[in-house]
């Protein structure tokens, strides 16, 4: 499919914080690919979006939407044989997603950082974490060693590690989850990247860790104008730490809008279902919504809208005509705030 | 850290003292000595004669522990055969074996490691899958007919290397003869070194290649890339040296294995070295001799074994911690 127009016009009229700035990211018509012996999946299906310098992008959604893979795609990261397909990604204007192998791994790191979930399997165990700090900071930017640990001591005491200094030879397994998050963190940012992608950061760690972890990745992003993909499947985390919110469904992006808005009017009647699960949005009542039925499998989508057998609102044109183009920030026939 | 080692050596005595006791329950059934040192005219006051003077007429825990004794007096007894000192023997013959185990060590480290991260890393490469076939006739085919076959290509065939012995040596110090200092030395370490260390070079690569395969695909070197490490650092630096653990745990068994499996290569070869004294030994039912080097592979294995428990520590600092009841 070619690059609509509506694409194009939507997200000025949706959220665009600063208007006229060249975004960090910009998605366009992102096809996700993967091969198999039962035809083709499609984990990410045409999917665009934009993002601005500093601005947090929250990406929610189901397991197996395609949140991840998004991310994965933008860092180059994809396990074959899951490849980019369609689309482009510009990073500050550049194209990224044809770049070769080499260019692409000096962008890694450099300009994208990534924060992964699990704190406690992303450090290499057997390297002190001020080695694993140096060894980034070295290869993107052009120091020397002992400048190269005087910034990893920086990096660790910007995150909030104590007595930084002692612990730059410490090993991974003499940290908390917490504080191991808190050095994935200074990895990802090391090298002063323009974007970071954090794949549900904090997902792994305990309920009382897991503020601290979005409020030290918002102040960071904040002082460096580092733009934020936060995927994550949390909507409280997104309320929380995000600026605007895109919601993913098999694949697709089925709306995305300012926080406040979409948390309070949500068009989407998924999104409608996933803030009613939230339980501050529950207004007390004994059961919390869910959403009926689980995600379909990519192999065995729907015709018509892929939500359409869950939806609550599902009409006749919904299970025939082709899937809705995405529309005044909802993919959908007839969003919610429209017929009350 | 001490007090582990204490208890380690500790513990490797008994079973130095359990290895020597099942080996002299056993030389009772390997042959009678006396038959191969008395003539054809002897006579049966000969053989009591001999036999006490011997000890042989002892029960076997009597004479294990007479063995005990001189051994702890650096005694190892006397050859039947040679009618030298056993020490002196062995002492002749160790180079010979621990030259050639040391290249074949290196040579299966080196190789084993090597060719074990290449077809790791690329595991989709034809290379890499024709050396993997290559590797299971190393692991299946017998060593003695790996050394048969080498120098039917190489030394009659093709004439180019020598089938037996260990050329010119050179003697350095008072104990040391070595063949690494003549052309002909090295030559003749060639066919053996190759043949005793294919074995363990396939094992050593299989390994690394199966533990790499499982490391690369740890979350640690998916973030590693994704700091845009090089393919290098993230393929040695990180995925390497989390392989290593396991790797060294049966590398050191490899290297006793090496020592003690000489003797298949040293008979094939005539290497004159302590596996093929061994071999004679046995033949002869020269139970000093079999006895002292029984004694010296299993302390060998027991060193090997500390020195791997060690290594552990070296590489993995979260032993350092929690690793003190092991």
């Amino acid at each position: 499919m070619a690059i609509s127009p509506v694409a194009e016009t939507e997200y000025k009229g949706s959220a665009q914080p600063e208007q006229g700035q060249q975004p960090t990211l910009s998605v366009r018509d992102l096809v996700v690919e993967i091969p198999t012996r039962r035809g083709v999946l499609r984990p990410v299906d045409r999917v665009s979006y934009d993002l601005a310098p500093g601005e947090i992008l929250g990406v929610v959604g189901e397991s197996g939407a395609g949140k991840s893979m998004t991310g994965n795609a933008v860092i180059g990261l994809l396990d074959r044989p899951a490849h980019i397909a369609g689309g482009e990604i510009l990073l500050n204007g550049k194209r990224i997603d044809n770049l070769s192998r080499r260019d692409m791994r000096k962008i890694r790191g450099k300009e994208i950082g990534m924060v992964f979930q699990d704190p406690l399997t992303s450090l290499n165990p057997l390297i002190p974490i001020g080695d694993q700090l140096a060894e980034t900071i070295e290869t993107h930017l052009n120091v020397s060693r002992t400048e190269a640990r005087k910034r990893a001591l920086a990096s660790l005491e910007e995150v909030g590690i104590p007595a930084a200094a002692e612990r730059l030879d410490s090993y991974p397994h003499e940290f908390s989850g917490g504080m191991r998050q808190r050095v994935v963190i200074a990895l990802a940012l090391c090298a002063e990247p323009s974007l970071v992608i954090a794949d549900e950061p904090t997902t792994a760690l305990d309920v009382s860790v897991q503020a601290q972890i979005i409020a030290l990745l918002k102040r960071l992003c904040r002082e460096h104008g580092t733009s934020v993909i936060l995927v994550t499947h949390d909507m409280g985390v997104i309320a929380e730490a995000a600026d605007r919110v895109a919601v993913m469904y098999a694949g697709k992006l089925v709306e995305i809008g300012p926080v406040r808005d979409v948390l309070t009017h949500p068009n989407h009647p998924y999104t409608d279902g996933l803030v009613g699960s939230m339980p501050a949005h529950s207004h007390g009542q004994a059961r919390l919504r869910q959403i009926p039925g689980a995600m379909p499998r990519l192999n065995a989508l729907p015709e018509g809208c892929a939500f359409h057998p869950r939806c609550p609102k599902a009409q006749e044109k919904c299970r025939h005509a082709p899937e809705p183009e995405l529309m005044n920030g909802a993919a959908c026939w007839f969003p919610v705030g429209e017929d009350a | 850290m001490l007090a582990y080692i204490i208890r380690r050596v500790f513990q490797s005595v008994i079973v130095l003292l359990v290895v020597g006791l099942v080996a002299f329950s056993m030389f009772r059934f390997v042959g009678d000595p006396v038959d191969n040192m008395l003539g054809q005219e002897r006579t049966q006051a000969d053989i009591e004669r001999l036999r006490t003077q011997l000890g042989l007429d002892q029960p076997f825990p009597v004479q294990y522990f007479r063995f005990l004794k001189g051994a702890a007096e650096g005694n190892f007894g006397v050859s039947y055969r040679q009618g030298r000192p056993v020490a002196t023997i062995i002492a002749e013959r160790a180079p010979a074996t621990l030259e050639l185990a040391f290249v074949s060590g290196v040579l299966a480290i080196t190789m084993g490691i090597a060719l074990g991260v290449f077809t790791a890393i690329r595991r989709r490469g034809a290379a890499a899958n024709i050396i993997m076939t290559l590797s299971l006739v190393g692991v299946s085919l017998p060593t003695f007919l790996i050394g048969i076959l080498l120098i039917y290509v190489f030394a009659v065939e093709l004439g180019v290397l020598p089938s037996f012995g260990r050329g010119e040596t050179v003697r350095v110090g008072e104990f040391w003869t070595t063949g690494f200092l003549t052309t002909s030395g090295l030559q003749a370490l060639i066919l053996p070194a190759i043949t005793l260390g294919l074995y363990q070079m396939t094992l050593i690569m299989r390994l690394v290649r199966s533990e790499m395969l499982e490391v690369l695909r740890a979350d640690y070197i998916r973030f590693a890339r994704a700091r845009g490490l090089t393919e290098r650092a993230v393929n040695f630096r990180h995925a390497l040296r989390n392989t290593l653990v396991p790797v060294i745990t049966v590398t050191g068994l490899q290297l006793g294995a090496i020592i003690a499996f000489a003797i298949i290569t040293e008979t094939v070869f005539q290497w004159p070295g302590v596996g093929l004294l061994f071999i004679n030994a046995i033949q002869f039912v020269d139970i000093p001799v079999m006895a002292a080097y029984l004694m010296l592979i299993s302390v060998l294995f027991v060193t090997i074994n500390l020195i791997v428990d060690l290594l552990y520590y070296a590489i993995d600092p979260r032993l350092r911690i929690d690793g003190r009841t092991a």
